[in-house]
Formats: C-alpha cells, sequence, structure tokens
C-alpha cells in the first residue's frame, strides 16, 4: 500500500514537471506567441494548393494518356484548360511568395 | 498494488482536464508556452495510462483476485495467453484499452505534428484531450478496473467464447480502429476552430484514416473467422449489432478516405468531408456504446452494464457540437470548383459515397430501430437479416460496379467514345464470365451471379489498369517489366495500393456470395458407423473420443471424410466442457480445400449419452477467398500506407513556401 502511494506521488510528480516543462526551459520568454498564418501566408497556402492540384491534374492526364486510357483526341480537349488553370496558379502565386520577404525587408 | 492503478488513472484525468483547459485557453490566446504544456500533458497522460496498464495486466497474470476484475474474467487454469486477453475480456479492462490507445495515439499525433502544424496542433490538443477526458473519467468513476475485494481462493475464468486466438487480435485491432478515427476527427475539428480551411489537416491526417480503417477492417475480418470457428451456427456474419457497430464506421471511413482525394484533386467536398469524419467518429463511439453498454443482445457483447446514459450523453455532445462548429464554419468551407460532368472520376467517387453512406445509415436505422422501439414501446422488435441483405444487394452491388467503372473514368469529364475503347475488354471479360457461369448453373441465385459478373469485372478493370500503367512506365523510363511495374506501384503508392484493396473487395464478394448463396447444408443423427452425405462428400462416425485439455474437457466426434469415392481425411467436431467457468461450447470441425477455396463445416450439435451425435454438416464453396481477401486488403493498405518520399518532398516544399511553419 505505502508503495503503491509512493509510486503514485512519484508518477503526479514526474507529470507535473513534464507539464511544466516549457516554463522551466524558458522561466522568462522573450516571444511567448504562438505564431500562426495571416491572411497573406493563408491565402498564399490556398494558391501553392491549387497549383499542386492543376500539376498533379496534368501529370495524371499525362499518365492516363500515355496509358492509353484517354484517346488523342480527349487529351487534347483536357490538356489545354488545365494548362492554363497550372499557368494561372503560378502566375498568382508567384507575386505574393515575394510579399512577405518585401515585407520582412521593408521592417 | 491497486491503490497505484487507481492513483495513475487519476492522474490521467487531472492531465487530460489541464490539457482540455490550458490547451483551449493557449490556442485561443495564442499562447505559446502554456500550449506546448497542454501538449506535454496529453503525452503524460500516455504514461501515466500505461502505469494503469501495466497494474492491470500483472494483477491478470500474477492471478491477484483481490482485483474483482482479474476474478471475474480469469481462473488460475486459464492458459496465459487467454489471461493476457482478459484485459480487453471485460468491461473495465476493454475501457482502459480504449483510454490507453486513444492517449497512445494522441500522444504520437501531437509528437510528430508539433513542429509542423503548430496553430493547428494548439486546437488538436483540447479535442483529443476532451474525448480522453470522457474515457479516463469513466475508468475513474464509474467502470474502475481497479476495484478491490477479499480475494477468493480461484477466479471465475474466462467466458469460454472468447477462449480463442482470434480473441487476442481482434478486439485491440477493432479498437485500434474505432480510436484511431479520433485523431482525424480531431484535426478537423482542430482545423475549424483555427479557421483553417486548407488541405493541411487531411494531409496530417491521412496516414492516421488508413492506419485506423486497415484496422477496423482486419479485425472485423478476425472477428468474422472468430464467429464462423467458435461461435458455430455455419455462418461468420449475421448482421448482429455489435458487428455491424464495427462494419459502420469502417463503411464511413471509406467514404471519406474516397472523398478527400476529390478534395485534394479538384478542391470540393469540403464540407463533405468533415461532415463524414464526424459521422466516422460518432459512430465509433455508438460502437463502443454498443458493445460496452450491454443495450443490445449480442453474441459479440459479454457484459451488463450503466455506463449507457453517459455514452449517449457524449455522443450528443460531440455530434451537436462538431455539427454546431461545421455550421458555424460555413462560409470558410465555399469552394469554387464544381462538377464538370456527370461521368468523371470525381463523379464516380461521389456515387461511390453517395452509397456507402446511404448503406451505412441503412444499418444504423436497423440498428437503433429495436433500441428506438423498445425505449418508447417498451416491446422488443428484431430486425432480420433480410432487412440488411436487401439493402446490401441495393447498395452493395452498385458499389462493387462502381469500383470498376471509376478508375476507368477520367478526371473532370470523359467522352462516351473514350469510355467505350477502355470499357470494352473488362465489359467483354464480364459478359463472358457471366455467360460461362450461367452454363455452369450459377443462375440459381440471381444476386450471386451479378456479384460473380461486377467481380469479374472489377477485376478485369484492375488487371487492366496495372498492365496499361506498367507499359507506359516501361515505354518512358525503360527496364525491363518487373522494374516497370514495381516503379509504376512505388510512384502512385495510394493509387495502386487503392487497387489492389479494391481487388480485396472483390475476393471478399466473391466468396460471401459463394459461401451464402450456394451452399449446401444436411443435418442428421447417427450412431457409429452411420454415414451422412452432402454435396460430394460423405462423413462416416467412427468413433467419440473424450480428453482433457488445459481448462476444458473435450469430447470430439470423429469422423471419416470421402469425397468423390475416395478417403480425403478425417474431421472432428464437439464440445469443451469448462470446469472452472462450468460453460459448454461448441466446437465445429472445419476441412478446408485450399485449391477450390471450399471448407467441409460441421457441427456436433448434440452429443448423446448413447454415444449418438446429431450432426449439422455444411458445405460452403469459395468461402477462404473471404480470409484470403483480409491478406490481400492488409497488402493494399501497406503499399497505400508505405511513406513516399517524393510526396513529402513536394508537400513540405508546399508548406515551407506558402510560409507555414515548417515541414509537414
Amino acid at each position: 500500500m505505502t508503495a503503491a502511494l509512493v509510486l503514485g506521488a512519484l508518477l503526479a510528480a514526474a507529470c507535473v514537471v513534464l507539464v511544466a516543462l516549457p516554463y522551466l526551459r524558458e522561466p522568462a520568454a522573450s516571444d511567448d506567441v504562438l505564431e500562426e498564418p495571416g491572411e497573406l501566408e493563408r491565402r498564399q497556402l490556398e494558391l501553392a494548393e491549387e497549383r499542386d492540384r492543376a500539376l498533379a491534374a496534368l501529370k495524371e492526364l499525362e499518365h492516363d494518356h500515355r496509358a492509353g486510357k484517354i484517346s488523342d483526341a480527349d487529351y487534347r480537349q483536357l490538356v489545354g484548360p488545365l494548362r492554363r488553370e497550372a499557368a494561372e496558379a503560378l502566375r498568382a502565386l508567384e507575386p505574393r511568395a515575394q510579399a512577405p520577404a518585401r515585407v520582412r525587408s521593408d521592417v | 498494488m491497486p491503490e497505484l492503478g487507481r492513483a495513475a488513472l487519476v492522474v490521467t484525468l487531472g492531465l487530460a482536464l489541464y490539457a482540455v483547459v490550458a490547451g483551449a485557453y493557449a490556442a485561443r490566446n495564442r499562447r505559446r508556452r502554456l500550449a506546448l504544456s497542454a501538449q506535454n500533458a496529453l503525452i503524460g497522460a500516455f504514461g501515466s495510462t500505461l502505469v494503469a496498464s501495466v497494474v492491470l495486466l500483472a494483477a491478470l497474470v500474477r492471478n491477484d483476485f483481490s482485483f474483482v476484475y482479474a476474478a471475474a474474467h480469469t481462473s488460475r487454469e486459464l492458459p496465459t495467453g487467454y489471461t493476457i486477453s482478459a484485459f480487453w475480456g471485460g468491461q473495465e479492462g476493454s475501457l482502459l484499452l480504449w483510454l490507453l490507445i486513444l492517449t497512445g495515439y494522441a500522444a504520437l499525433a501531437v509528437l510528430l505534428n508539433r513542429r509542423s502544424s503548430r496553430d493547428l496542433v494548439a486546437w488538436v490538443v483540447p479535442v483529443l484531450a476532451g474525448v480522453a477526458v470522457f474515457f479516463s473519467f469513466l475508468v475513474v468513476a464509474v467502470a474502475s478496473p481497479f476495484a478491490t475485494q477479499v480475494a477468493p481462493l480461484d477466479g471465475r475464468g474466462l467466458n469460454p467464447s472468447l477462449q480463442n486466438p482470434y480473441m487476442m487480435a481482434h478486439p485491440p485491432l477493432l479498437y485500434l480502429g474505432y480510436v484511431g478515427l479520433t485523431v482525424p476527427f480531431a484535426f478537423a475539428m482542430g482545423a475549424l476552430l483555427a479557421r483553417r480551411t486548407d488541405e493541411r489537416w487531411i494531409v496530417s491526417t491521412r496516414r492516421w484514416t488508413l492506419v485506423a480503417w486497415t484496422a477496423l477492417g482486419v479485425g472485423q475480418l478476425l472477428g468474422a473467422h472468430w464467429a464462423y470457428e467458435e461461435v458455430g451456427w455455419g455462418g461468420y456474419y449475421a448482421w448482429d449489432p455489435v458487428e455491424n457497430a464495427a462494419l459502420m464506421p469502417w463503411l464511413a471511413a471509406t467514404a471519406f478516405l474516397h472523398s478527400v482525394m476529390i478534395q485534394e484533386k479538384r478542391g470540393m467536398l469540403k464540407v463533405w468531408n468533415v461532415l463524414l469524419v464526424i459521422l466516422a467518429f460518432g459512430l465509433s463511439l455508438f460502437g463502443t456504446f454498443l458493445t460496452r453498454s450491454g443495450i443490445v443482445s449480442s453474441i459479440h457483447s459479454f457484459t451488463q452494464s450503466s455506463i449507457g446514459p453517459w455514452f449517449l450523453a457524449f455522443i450528443c455532445l460531440v455530434v451537436a457540437g462538431s455539427l454546431g462548429l461545421l455550421f458555424s464554419r460555413l462560409p470558410l468551407l465555399r469552394t469554387r470548383s464544381r462538377l464538370e460532368s456527370l461521368v468523371s472520376r470525381e463523379a464516380t467517387f461521389l456515387y461511390n459515397n453517395l452509397l456507402l453512406v446511404a448503406l451505412t445509415l441503412t444499418i444504423l436505422w436497423g440498428v437503433a430501430y429495436p433500441i428506438l422501439h423498445e425505449a418508447v414501446y417498451g416491446e422488443q422488435r428484431v430486425v432480420g437479416q433480410g432487412y440488411y441483405n436487401f439493402f446490401l444487394r441495393v447498395f452493395g452491388l452498385p458499389l462493387l460496379l462502381l469500383m470498376g467503372i471509376g478508375p476507368l473514368v477520367a478526371w473532370r469529364r470523359a467522352s462516351l467514345r473514350g469510355l467505350a475503347a477502355t470499357f470494352a475488354w473488362p465489359f467483354g471479360v464480364a459478359l463472358a464470365a457471366g455467360l460461362v457461369l450461367l452454363a455452369l448453373g450459377a443462375g440459381s441465385s440471381i444476386p450471386g451471379l451479378i456479384a460473380y459478373t461486377f467481380s469479374a469485372f472489377v477485376l478485369a478493370s484492375i488487371a487492366l489498369e496495372f498492365v496499361r500503367g506498367t507499359r507506359a512506365r516501361r515505354a518512358l523510363a525503360g527496364g525491363t517489366w518487373p522494374r516497370a511495374f514495381s516503379e509504376l506501384v512505388g510512384r502512385n503508392r495510394r493509387r495502386y495500393g487503392g487497387y489492389v484493396v479494391h481487388a480485396a473487395i472483390v475476393l471478399l464478394a466473391i466468396g460471401v456470395a459463394g459461401s451464402s448463396a450456394y451452399d449446401t447444408v444436411r443435418e442428421g443423427q447417427l450412431a457409429r458407423g452411420g454415414s451422412l452425405e452432402v454435396g460430394d462428400y460423405r462423413l462416416t462416425y467412427v468413433r467419440l473420443d473424450e480428453r482433457p485439455a488445459a481448462n476444458a474437457t473435450e469430447v470430439r466426434a470423429v469422423l471419416d471424410v470421402e469425397r468423390g469415392g475416395s478417403s480425403v481425411g478425417t474431421v472432428e467436431a464437439g464440445k469443451n466442457a469448462y470446469t472452472a467457468e462450468q460453460q459448454v461450447s461448441n466446437e465445429v470441425g472445419i476441412r478446408s480445400d485450399l485449391v477450390t477455396g471450399e471448407d467441409l463445416f460441421v457441427i456436433a450439435e448434440q452429443v448423446n449419452p448413447d454415444g449418438t451425435v446429431y450432426l449439422r454438416v455444411f458445405v460452403k464453396p469459395l468461402v477462404n477467398l473471404i480470409w484470403l481477401a483480409g491478406v490481400v486488403f492488409l497488402l493494399g493498405s501497406l503499399i497505400a500506407l508505405w511513406p513516399d518520399a517524393r510526396e513529402q518532398r513536394r508537400l513540405a516544399l508546399r508548406y515551407s513556401r506558402a510560409g507555414a511553419t515548417a515541414e509537414p
């Protein structure tokens, strides 16, 4: 009984130390703010997702065409809009990709 | 050491509570150290739950009957393997296992994502911890596994039905699945709370969902094999409420795994995906509630308890809270993409989703109706197998067909000309298979014939996908056929792993159709030397053996088996009389033909004092394909799960360039 209680107390103490660890490591943190992406970064992420989607769709279309699953005529019909989407996503991403860098250098 | 177990669980409850409160405060007010502290609390909760689990396991192995739980579920004669499996053989141990797996998953999810998705994980922690609070509260205050008593000389033993090797893996795997669905749920809720509507939560939880789904799938197949061997009624799935309880979240998770691809490929169905995650998690809680509350009578439920109201309240809270949160975030989840054509890959995924959800909700209604009817009218009602079999055909057969159609249809839109070219081969194979089967007499069951024809179509389309893909890969990169094949699969693991899983589902469909639509059954009483003919088998009753086992007395009728006039060996069927448990179990005899996949299945319904036996004998064609499907399913899942360095690099690039904090 006593041993069990001692072990229980040790366990509780170890857990308290674990929970307090971030404060023990940095008793007076200069920066205690949880980073989260701002509006610009969120928009950038959306654009990056759109770009990846368009590029993946193009890759898949190429694969299906090469595999003979999509005819030449269907391929020609589908590839144009996909390339346009990919180009638009890349264009939209490019100026914004530089924006945070400019902001930081301005600061 | 019950005090240590109790203390450890109180610590878990305290840590989980802290993680909820501190985690939510930190996420809302953007406090970095406090968020880390909450994460550490969740990790610590796993440690303290592990301590409690070790204490219970030690009590079971040491036959410490001062623990009420150990005395109720083990005995001195119980073999060690089953003594260990008694951990999840009862109510309190099962809940502790739930908590252990939950905190383990939570700790792992935090450790793997705390650097890459800080703002998301900050919100995920209070959600995971909220679930942990509920389960730790149950094992602390409602159903403690550490209740003590004056130790009796021996325990009451384990339910004989649970004394089966499959029971050592089936419940933990089911729990890995049930509990695993908490992680995608927590990330989905975390994303909504953090107002992050990008795909980050999906990227973070894709593998978690696959792991949980795989565990749930394999766990169910092991459970079906257990029922086939141990319960001894000649089947493997009886639409029992507890069996359905595991099937429903699996179906919902299957729908999610498909629809999430539409979000990844087209940016569509964001709201639907969150709904599916809520449905899958809600059903996993409902499944646990059904199994553990004793509200339904089931061959798989071994408990009666008072935890039902707690569970119901928690399920209501989770469903209402998550739907409310989703509703409040609807404006953020609008998408610009639209379905371009009703004949496209994404459209087939959508049809697949609708059918899967319809099947899930139909099963849910079949399970819930008797409970609701009894609650309202006080009368017991049973939803029979006919109801489920009808809807399985209505929704399942089109689902089977869609598995073959989907891979053949292009994304965005497909032309009729293109479809005709891609469908020619699989359609031809299906037609030929259907005609051959019809000529062989498979028309005796129309659903069976349709299932086989659709299966041939799906297998042909999968084979075609592999052949075309390998040929294209070889044309592009050169090299040998095996190299091109391995590169094809290696570069598209999710896609081709998915096809292997589809092949497993086809094997399952063939096995189920064969063993249920085309089986043969005979029964009769035999004296020594008597014979019974079933299909092309002839069974002759030779003798009755009685022998002692570790904790039971075994009685077996030994039967010679002839097939087509020549002897193929013997089969034994009988009963076990368990001493400590004072129960008798049916022990069936199974003779498998691994070439044809057929089983000869013998049940000794009665072993009479005069030495006669009453036998029920089944011939089950293709039933072994069901178990083979499990192996193929696992293989396909592992291919899909295997990490892809290229994809990880691509995602890392996406999130680092987009200004996210670090690599995924």
